[in-house]
């Protein structure tokens, strides 16, 4: 297959990528909770005809954009502790009412980063032994509560490895509940009998992607690209 | 009628030791004044349930550099370096509990129940050592309730009955920090008199408050 060569993606390129794929997957008059990192750029490339409401895991929905500079309000944080803004139609509430929302099953889409994720659609993104003990923080009830839940991550870690396994080899956040991977290479569901490969980046191949996998990949006859 | 007093007289009988809870999200809606002053108060051994670490330089994370705390039990400490390090160095036990979990197991305590059953965490590590409960086929874990000796809660405008409003996202564990404690202090921004506080905006409701702290 020949593919543009536009030369290689910056990282700032690759992380625009995913969140604006991801963006196209949230649809009109849903509550989506994005996760601290790459997940929030995805409110830049929420379409403008639809209306996604996004929840704050400590306590409101309606989350808008961080203040400007100098103009934050500290009673109003994102989960990352940063002054944000509401927008008009949110609301307010504490958190044993946050998590029922979560675990209720009320938000409809959750997006979070990952360090691996498995053929199972096990997910580890809260800890390195030894490393990183950061805590899971609202991660664990937002991947079992949430109706759908996608990975927004980097293909491979910075060292060019696979992220995506046969099977995790960290801490688990959750057990078979990733729904959708959405990388810079490639659009991954999460079958009940494996990954699915769905799509490619305009700048990669079949084979290239399988290369950066660690897994096995159902490669179906039509593969899209974006 | 509560007891009105400073930061500093409303700390003043937390002991060495104690088990107290800090509301609080990232330090938005944490009650800094009344943190300050037991930073102040050199108490010490102090078992803190809150959400997180928060940062090294304001309110719990506070504590949590100047050694105060023995046990933490959070759902994130990734934000303050000096946790790992004190957790690492086992100057430090840290308890990691999911968020929705954590306010779970306070709301519990308050609220007379025995516990509750939760999906979050089935096969990962935090079901360790825990009893799993099936209902109508769905496993869950049993979580057990976390209570405190002193709550320490932040509130933008009191009455004199105790009565809190918590603006915004302040919110977060005030409400079921102050039902698990055995005397909870809510530090206000403002202090009204009773009849000025509409009963419609009241976030935490009176009984629950013992002792209202305000700046001099």
């Amino acid at each position: 297959m020949t593919r543009k060569a536009p030369g290689p993606i910056s990282k700032d390129g690759k992380r625009e990528r995913i969140a604006r794929r991801v963006a196209a997957e949230l649809a009109h008059n849903t509550l989506v909770n994005l996760g601290i990192g790459l997940p929030t750029l995805v409110a830049n490339f929420i379409p403008p005809d639809r209306t996604v409401f996004l929840h704050s895991e400590n306590g409101f929905i309606g989350l808008g954009p961080e203040a400007p500079n100098g103009a934050g309000d500290w009673d109003i944080v994102n989960a990352g502790g940063q002054p944000v803004t509401i927008v008009p139609g949110g609301c307010y509430f504490d958190s044993a009412m946050s998590f029922a929302i979560i675990r209720g099953g009320h938000v409809d889409v959750t997006v979070l980063g990952a360090l691996e994720v498995d053929e199972e659609g096990n997910l580890a993104n809260y800890m390195i032994p030894g490393k990183m003990v950061p805590g899971m923080g609202g991660a664990m009830d937002l991947v079992v509560g949430a109706k759908k839940v996608i990975i927004a991550m980097e293909h491979v870690n910075k060292h060019g490895e696979p992220k995506i396994l046969k099977r995790c080899t960290l801490p688990l956040t959750a057990r078979r509940e990733v729904d959708l991977i959405v990388t810079d290479m490639a659009v991954i569901r999460v079958a009940h009998d494996g990954l699915v490969l769905e799509e490619i980046s305009e700048d990669t191949t079949v084979e290239e992607v399988a290369r950066c996998t660690d897994a096995r990949l159902q490669i179906h006859q039509k593969v899209g690209e974006f | 009628m509560k007891k009105i007093q400073t930061p500093r007289e409303a700390v003043a009988h937390i002991h060495d030791g104690a088990v107290i809870m800090i509301g609080g999200f990232m330090c938005c809606g944490q009650p800094l004044r009344l943190t300050e002053a037991l930073l102040a108060q050199g108490t010490q051994n102090l078992t803190v349930i809150t959400n997180d670490a928060g940062f090294p330089d304001r309110g719990v994370g506070k504590l949590v550099v100047a050694g105060r705390v023995k046990r933490l039990i959070a759902s994130h400490i990734g934000l303050n370096p000096a946790a790992g390090q004190k957790m690492n160095s086992g100057e430090m036990a840290v308890e990691l509990v999911p968020q929705g979990t954590l306010a779970e197991r306070i709301r519990c305590a308050g609220a007379g129940l025995g516990g509750v059953l939760t999906p979050t965490g089935l096969g990962t590590e935090v079901e360790a050592g825990k009893r799993k409960v099936e209902v109508d086929g769905r496993k869950y874990l049993l979580e057990t309730p976390l209570k405190a000796d002193f709550a320490l809660v932040k509130a933008s405008v009191c009455d004199r009955c105790g009565n809190a409003f918590v603006a915004k996202a302040g919110k977060n564990f005030n409400l079921v920090m102050a039902m698990a404690a055995q005397h909870t202090i809510a530090e206000a921004d403002r202090l009204v008199e009773i009849g000025e506080l509409d009963p419609e905006r009241v976030t935490i409701p009176s009984i629950f408050v013992n002792t209202v702290a305000v700046s001099p």
